[in-house]
């Protein structure tokens, strides 16, 4: 059994997952719930400025017979009166002295508000605060949330603030909704933050009702941007989660990163885990499926733990962060080609068709006889079954011809027919960095890039 | 039980036996639909619709394109949806078939084919008119495919029928829980939408004249389907019934319907699988088919003989019928005989012979026969060319009379019979007098 214990900024959980602030967080109750459930902590749904909240408050992108692929909301911070949060995060705390409770906060610009906020948060036992510089809605229109978050100056300034008062952790929480994530990052870490997390939700309309072309979800005839959440992000929170790994600055700052976006199911935290967070959190899965999802998260990561050999998470964290590059560090001399496994293959033509149309015409329809058909070449008058599956071509890749784009492998639906198969590299190595070095010509001038690729044997398809 | 309430129940018991599908399943199977290219399901179906197309516009709620997906390729989807045997054709094709499931494709094609027919939805305007006449002759699925595809090119066409409904075996011949008689009639009713003009009652070669017909239309189809069911030639006969008889009056006249206590069928094939079903359901307590060869050569299909064993229906194989027994002008019996499988017959399958001395008696107040159905006797009698009594036609569907066709079982010399092969017959033939009478265009 893995030790799935973590130690994130001197905040103890004993297990990575914590509810990320959020609806799940709302209440004492519900979070007594999710610890009951397994939970490892939970980020209090964010606590500060009076707001008041309006009806149909979460849109839905639904795909492929998926519900929920994302969620987006215009819901703000928490509604309920501060007092009431501030007494149930101190019940919270202490029947759960085990478990992981911090606390997001997000309150008007000015350093006594922020003092005040912050002072009563670590009044209640709290083991943290997570500094709400994301949310891409409503509070962004009164100058918090994420118009906090999109200026690094201003980042910088109020976690300075809090710093001066703060005396238990403070994990400065960064939005996605901005050009580059570093930059507000680097900002915290100048302020003297104790951790980082990300992504917030990222900016979004999530559709138009096509019978009354209203805004999904529709507010009394409007509709506008919220915050998107859910699976369907993942990606995102994966590059920018990354972007802080690979960044100096960041990375020599040291401190631990508390990783969300889409994260599901164990193998999502796991990819988390190994580009770099070592806490997680998590919202839209538990919004679909309730807390019980916990059980699985905890269990499936520890079984894949023991299976890789990893005794604790912190073996885990950062694993793949070196892999982490830039396209001009890429091996131009690596080689590879799909490479199909005629046994597994159900004759979909899927990838016949991706290849054909849409990439680089190297996949054939290949007859019983050996012959190249092209597809639909049987006679009006045959059918039946026999007939369709005994006289159906079969696809082959003429790998000579196959550029390795790896088209063909993403849309087969059966798992481990095609490969990509490392082919021996045809030419030394060589990055399009060294090129730019030693040869700069060649990437200036098609003419010169014509006479690189006859010398070093470079034929394009 | 009296008499009404056991018809009562026996028509509850023949009711369409597959619900529809719910939106949400229609959702849910759509969506496993892979969408493959150059689909086998495709190239399974005779008629050759774009499955994963329609399949795909049901997953998008594009129910009307969906529609027009299907009945572009097949006028008559709504019964094909149903008939069709699909684990032979687009089911038994489908590359999930061997590792999972097969898309269900048939109730697929049913949820689309309900949209239309229930909101009353009319895919195809009439096409200018072209002023040719056609005169198609048999209004079961290769006569309506082929008037319906005549008039989309506007093409003034009347269909005779020599019965009193249009539909042929769809309306008549195939039992209810398969597909209700209403399916078939409001097909009827589309194809008359597009502007065909039935007359009923109308028997070539009765009181319509083939020479009269090629005098007064620039074209004809022949779609005259098969004959009646061949005599057994055994004493007792006239104690039989028909099966297609058996099945007509559980489809149209239902409470009439007499099911015999013990019920001999006669036959092993889709029509006596049928017969059979009816007995069983209707209240029928013994029910038997008699068939003289075994499972292995029995001709109704693999998926139809896994039903009726389930339908508690028992098998005598290797029995062959010889005598009616009958008492007092009711039976009472079939006498048999043994028989044992000898050498390949003409029809590839070992011909069965009968065992010295082997005579038994099953049981039975009902006989009902049901082993295929005889060439149509009128093909000869219209001076077309035959060939093994069936009418010859070149691969444009046209007999040895110039500018005139046929199609559907009248026609099928080899391989199974089936609405959907008869469809296509209809399809293609109708192709073909178009560019007959008005060139390709």
């Amino acid at each position: 059994m893995a030790d799935l214990r973590i130690n994130f900024a001197g905040i103890r959980s004993p297990n990575p997952f914590w509810l990320a602030s959020a609806p799940p967080s709302n209440s004492g109750a519900q979070v007594h719930r999710a610890f009951e459930a397994g939970w490892g902590g939970a980020v209090w749904k964010t606590i500060g400025a009076p707001v008041l909240n309006v009806s149909n408050r979460y849109g839905a992108w639904h795909f492929g017979g998926q519900k929920m692929l994302a969620i987006n909301n215009v819901e703000l911070i928490s509604d309920r009166p501060l007092e009431v949060n501030l007494r149930e995060i101190a019940e919270v705390k202490r029947a759960w002295p085990d478990r992981a409770v911090i606390v997001s906060a997000m309150v008007e610009s000015k350093p006594e508000v922020w003092h005040d906020i912050i002072k009563k948060i670590q009044d209640t036992g709290a083991d943290g605060i997570e500094l709400n510089y994301g949310c891409p809605h409503g509070m962004s229109e009164r100058g918090m949330g994420s118009a906090v978050g999109q200026v690094p100056e201003y980042c910088e300034q109020i976690t300075g603030w809090v710093m001066q008062v703060a005396k238990i952790p403070v994990i400065v929480k960064l939005t996605p909704n901005i050009s580059n994530i570093v930059m507000p990052a680097r900002a915290a870490v100048a302020a003297g933050a104790d951790a980082l997390s990300l992504i917030n939700t990222i900016n979004s309309i999530i559709g138009v009702d096509l019978d009354t072309f209203e805004i999904v979800p529709n507010i009394g005839g409007k509709g506008g941007h919220g915050g998107y959440a859910g699976p369907a992000v993942k990606p995102v929170a994966l590059n920018m989660l990354s972007a802080l790994g690979t960044d100096a600055v960041v990375s020599e700052s040291k401190l631990p990163i508390s990783g969300m976006g889409g994260i599901s199911t164990w193998p999502d935290a796991a990819e988390f885990l190994l580009l770099g967070a070592s806490s997680l959190q998590v919202c839209t899965a538990v919004m679909h499926y309730g807390f019980r999802i916990i059980e699985d998260l905890c269990d499936g990561l520890s079984n894949w733990m023991d299976e890789k050999g990893f005794k604790k998470i912190s073996d885990v964290v950062g694993q793949s962060v070196h892999r982490v590059s830039d396209f001009k560090n890429f091996d131009l001399s690596f080689k590879a080609v799909a490479r199909i496994d005629q046994e597994k293959c159900i004759r979909c033509n899927l990838c016949y068709v991706a290849c054909n149309d849409t990439a680089h015409q190297c996949i054939d329809l290949v007859a019983k006889d050996g012959s190249i058909v092209p597809p639909g070449s049987y006679d009006v008058r045959s059918n039946g079954k026999e007939e369709a599956i005994h006289t159906r071509p079969s696809v082959h890749v003429r790998e000579e011809d196959c550029v390795g784009c790896r088209l063909c492998f993403n849309v087969c639906p059966v798992d481990n027919c095609i490969s990509m198969a490392e082919e021996p590299p045809e030419r030394p190595s060589v990055t399009w960095d060294e090129i730019t070095q030693k040869q700069p010509e060649v990437t200036e001038d098609w003419e010169k890039m014509k006479a690189y690729r006859e010398k070093m044997g470079i034929h394009i398809h | 039980m009296n008499e009404e309430a056991r018809a009562a129940a026996g028509q509850e018991a023949l009711a369409e036996a597959l619900p529809p599908l719910t939106r949400h399943e229609a959702l849910v199977e759509s969506t496993r639909c892979l969408m493959c290219y150059d689909a086998p399901c495709t190239h399974a179906c005779p008629t050759h619709i774009d499955i994963p197309k329609f399949i795909k516009k049901i997953n998008t709620g594009n129910l009307r394109g969906s529609a027009r997906t299907i009945l572009e390729s097949n006028l008559l989807g709504a019964s094909c949806a149903r008939v069709c045997p699909v684990q032979e054709l687009c089911e038994g094709a489908c590359v999930l078939g061997a590792e999972h499931k097969p898309i269900a494709i048939g109730r697929l094609q049913r949820y689309a084919m309900d949209y239309v027919y229930s909101k009353g939805v009319d895919i195809f305007l009439t096409a200018k008119t072209s002023g040719k006449k056609i005169a198609v002759v048999g209004a079961g699925p290769a006569g309506l495919s082929c008037a319906g595809e005549l008039a989309k090119k506007g093409h003034d066409v009347t269909l005779f029928e020599k019965r009193d409904l249009a539909g042929g075996l769809s309306t008549y011949g195939i039992i209810g829980l398969r597909e209700p008689v209403g399916i078939s009639l409001a097909e009827v009713e589309m194809i008359q939408r597009l502007g065909v003009r039935i007359e009923t009652q109308r028997e070539i070669g009765e009181d319509l004249v083939l020479a009269e017909l090629q005098a007064k239309f620039d074209a004809i189809f022949l779609s005259l389907g098969l004959g009646a069911t061949p005599n057994l030639g055994i004493p007792g006969e006239e104690q039989v019934i028909d099966g297609l008889e058996y099945i007509e009056q559980s489809k149209l006249n239902g409470h009439n319907l007499k099911i015999g206590r013990n019920v001999v069928v006669i036959g092993a094939g889709n029509t006596a699988i049928d017969c059979a079903t009816i007995a069983k359901r209707c209240g029928g307590e013994h029910v038997t088919m008699l068939y003289r060869r075994t499972a292995s050569e029995m001709t109704a299909y693999p998926h139809e003989y896994d039903f009726i064993k389930k339908e508690g229906v028992r098998f005598e194989f290797l029995a062959q019928p010889v005598r009616i027994i009958v008492e007092k002008g009711i039976v009472v019996g079939v006498e048999c005989v043994r028989m044992s499988l000898g050498q390949k017959d003409a029809s590839g399958r070992p011909a069965p012979r009968p065992v010295e001395d082997s005579q038994f008696v099953i049981a039975a107040d009902q006989v009902v026969k049901a082993i295929g159905q005889e060439k149509a006797s009128l093909a000869a009698r219209l001076n077309v060319k035959t060939q093994r009594g069936y009418i010859d036609v070149d691969e444009h569907f046209q007999t040895s009379l110039p500018g005139v066709y046929a199609g559907g079982d009248c026609i099928r010399t080899h391989g199974a019979a089936s609405t959907v092969m008869a469809v296509q017959d209809g399809k293609l033939a109708a192709r073909a007098i178009h560019e007959r009478l008005v060139g390709n265009g």
